[in-house]
């Protein structure tokens, strides 16, 4: 018998040969390729390995004047006199060829942003399918959705995405756009264009008719001259409070609606009757799922005195068996941070995190030499004062905190800028109610944490945005009524 | 006549966490999206081999049968040479001399012998008790006791600790695994207050189920109760082992068990003297396995000796 204790996973990469990546991609514009019209490009790398996948668009004032230009020439020529049934029709089909190609989007997703290959396969591709599928449902039932209001559509959205989740992002923001009527300006973030230009090849696929949706890419520059753009309607955007505060301040005094959905530095709290077990994996799925990179990541831990020593000597133990590494392997759990900026980021807040006298924990993992990588961490001893428990990291670290009551819990947990999400961990329901509704958060979990679903609205309180993404909500901020 | 306050419980049954089984069916699917490949998977079926207690527990058991069992614990498939024994065969208490005599004083496959009044646990406690010592008098190196279920849903906790306990002290120096019936049991609250009672009764594995009713061991019970052996582990630093039973009867889902087993309890347990499987049909299925790693192709199970 060979030594069990040698029991470990074999290597079990997905094969990356199963996606088509180009070598260059241009814009997606008017239901065309169109080179960037200053001619310029920029690389795309693997962050797991910081090898170039491919070369983007960089755009520039002209390309997006001549998406915009597109966008507002469909809405008016074409999509916003559809009947909202064959509106539904072209939905439905982006729906179905997402599925198809689930497989490549996954590879695809995990080559270019660094997530674990099992959480593109599992959450992100088949989330962003079936948001397709909810929203094409209700193109032409909106009459229904807001009883005794009249609705019309807005006219051209335009739409800025974060590299979290790229073809998800992509798929909340254009899904209920298209549904309502509108034609869409979409601007992928820069380090993770690649799954968006994926998309434009189905939409070009599926027949949706030319210039109903424009994909340009770029970076930041570019994402400001689409929501900045004179004709466009709406906008929507997900990303950094601090951009989306500017956002905010360019735009007011113009009638664009607008939808912000941003950071946020969620409280997770274990009252001392939970199931301690199963709030330790919500735990861990809650900061460290997408290497933290979630904008409602549980990134504040707060526990109950009583039951603290038990909690932290299992989130250790759980924390041990954490696989990081090749984001390939369908045993990674934990894959590369997205880029190095971010990484340096991650890195100035945990040596501020040990230099402020917290406690730092990460498990022994080899890490891969080349790449973007950094283990999962929890820091113990924070004060709430501190700067890792005030500050959005971004990453997959973890600030706990220790609670006698839940008045102080709750206390605690609402002291921040934030309020995007929350969980609670307690056996008793009526308990878990009477706390959700004194949390400051657009969403609160009770008892589980990072479940999504497109019937669902999702959104932010205080500085963590304002407008709702997903179920009926989602369909309001894409309407005039 | 002023009435005598009752005794305190033996067993506190309010330490017993509660289970939220939401949580416990995501954990468990985890498991079962790990990929085991190559070598991981090559030892990983040896391992889950030497796991398993061959099991015949029918009311048509004959000596003859029971030999052929003993032999086959020892050669699972001489055709590939360097295979492992099984870890025990399991029979009922009158067939243990018979297995003893054709395993031989000196085999590392153990002999476990049901007791108690096997499946139902409806019998007295004395004989019970009688049947146990029998047993292991006739040579059962391990005893699977199953508890009495119509005690423990009727709430009568202490009953169930003192059986145990009793069935225990009547093992003398064999290992007792205690059965608790889990799909008889209801929740898994209840499958975590069964696990906590039989490990703190003195058990030295627990074990899901008799494989005498249709819904016998699964990944999130098997889950439910190594969190109780791990916790008990946390606080006592004594290890208990785990025997799921029943219903698994292919490798692709006894890899998951041992990945289960690495993640949870750790890979101490990753050892025939923690972990076992109480399977008739899975060593077949883990040989045309390992046969299929070592020449390629899948061979037909009539290859394959059915015992």
């Amino acid at each position: 018998m060979s030594d069990p204790n040698e029991w470990n996973y074999a290597p079990a990469p997905e094969a990356a040969k199963q996606a088509r990546i180009s070598d260059r991609y241009a814009h997606f514009i008017n239901g065309k390729w169109a080179d960037p019209k200053e001619g310029e490009y920029f690389q795309s790398t693997n962050p797991a390995t910081g090898e170039k996948l491919s070369e983007v668009a960089l755009g520039t004032k002209r390309d997006v004047n001549a998406a915009v230009k597109a966008a507002r020439n469909a809405y008016d020529n074409v999509w916003s006199g559809m009947s909202p049934r064959e509106r539904g029709k072209y939905i439905y089909r982006i729906a179905r060829l997402i599925q198809e190609r689930a497989r490549e989007f996954a590879i695809i997703e995990t080559l270019d942003g660094g997530k674990p290959i099992r959480e593109s396969r599992d959450i992100d591709v088949p989330l962003a399918a079936n948001h397709f599928f909810y929203y094409a449902g209700w193109a032409d039932k909106l009459d229904y959705a807001f009883p005794n209001r009249k609705v019309s559509s807005l006219g051209v959205a335009g739409q800025v995405i974060p590299w979290n989740f790229p073809l998800l992002m992509a798929a909340w923001k254009i899904a209920p756009a298209l549904a309502t009527g509108n034609t869409v300006v979409l601007k992928p973030a820069e380090t993770t264009s690649l799954t968006a230009m994926k998309l434009a090849e189905i939409i070009a696929d599926s027949g949706l008719p030319d210039g109903v949706v424009n994909i340009v890419t770029g970076m930041g520059e570019t994402g400001a001259l689409v929501v900045n753009h004179d004709d466009v309607n709406k906008v929507a955007f997900t990303g950094s409070t601090s951009v989306g505060k500017r956002i905010q301040k360019s735009i007011a005094g113009t009638d664009k609606k607008i939808t912000l959905e941003l950071g946020g530095k969620a409280a997770n709290i274990i009252l001392e009757d939970a199931a301690i077990d199963q709030a330790v994996e919500g735990i861990v799925n809650g900061i460290y799922f997408n290497q933290g990179h979630v904008c409602c990541a549980g990134s504040r831990l707060f526990v109950q005195e009583s039951v603290y020593d038990e909690v932290l000597w299992k989130l250790k133990r759980r924390m041990d068996t954490l696989i990081v590494g090749d984001p390939l392997d369908k045993n990674t759990d934990v894959g590369a941070i997205n880029s190095k900026e971010q990484l340096e980021t991650i890195q100035r807040y945990l040596k501020a995190g040990v230099d402020n006298g917290a406690e730092m924990y990460q498990p022994a993992c080899d890490l891969p030499a080349s790449g973007n990588w950094c283990p999962p961490t929890v820091f113990t001893n924070v004060a709430q004062s501190s700067i890792i428990a005030q500050e959005e990291i971004f990453g997959p670290v973890l600030a706990v905190q220790t609670f006698r009551t839940v008045p102080e819990a709750i206390e605690k947990a609402n002291n921040t800028p934030y309020g995007l999400s929350a969980g609670i961990w307690c056996d008793k329901g009526a308990r878990l109610f009477q706390i959700s509704n004194q949390l400051e958060a657009g969403v609160v979990w009770g008892n589980t944490y990072n479940q999504f679903d497109p019937t669902s609205p999702f959104g932010g309180y205080k500085e963590s945005g304002f407008g709702r993404e997903g179920g009926l909500h989602g369909l309001a901020a894409y309407l005039d009524m | 006549m002023k009435s005598k306050s009752p005794d305190p419980p033996r067993y506190d049954i309010s330490k017993s966490p509660p289970v939220d089984q939401v949580g416990v069916a995501e954990r468990a699917k985890r498991f079962t999206t790990r990929s085991i490949k190559n070598e991981c998977k090559r030892s990983g079926l040896q391992l889950v081999l030497n796991m398993i207690d061959l099991t015949t527990l029918e009311g048509a058991d004959t000596p003859n049968k029971v030999k052929q069992l003993c032999y086959k614990a020892n050669h699972l498939h001489d055709s590939i040479p360097g295979l492992p024994t099984t870890a025990a065969v399991c029979v009922y208490p009158t067939l243990v001399k018979t297995a003893r005599k054709a395993l031989g004083k000196s085999s590392p496959v153990k002999i476990a012998s049901v007791a108690t009044a096997f499946p139902s646990g409806q019998g007295y406690l004395d004989l019970k008790l009688e049947e146990t010592k029998r047993a292991v008098g006739d040579g059962a190196d391990e005893i699977d006791m199953v508890i009495s279920r119509g005690k423990f849903l009727s709430g009568d906790y202490d009953y169930v600790f003192d059986e145990i306990a009793a069935v225990k002290k009547a093992c003398g120096k064999a290992r007792l695994k205690v059965i608790l019936e889990t799909g008889e049991l209801g929740t898994l609250d209840n499958v975590r207050r069964a696990s906590d009672i039989a490990i703190h009764a003195g058990a030295d594995f627990i074990k899901t189920s008799t494989g005498k009713i249709s819904s016998a061991a699964t990944i999130p019970i098997t889950l439910v109760m190594l969190l109780a052996i791990r916790d008990h582990y946390y606080k006592t630093g004594q290890m208990i082992g785990m025997k799921p039973a029943g219903g698994i009867s292919n490798a692709k889902l006894a890899l998951h068990y041992l990945v289960m087993v690495k993640e949870t309890v750790g890979p101490e347990w990753l050892t025939n003297e923690w972990f076992r499987f109480g399977a008739s049909s899975l060593a077949n299925d883990v040989l045309m396995q390992i046969a299929k790693l070592e020449d390629g192709h899948y061979q037909a199970s009539r290859y394959f000796s059915k015992d």
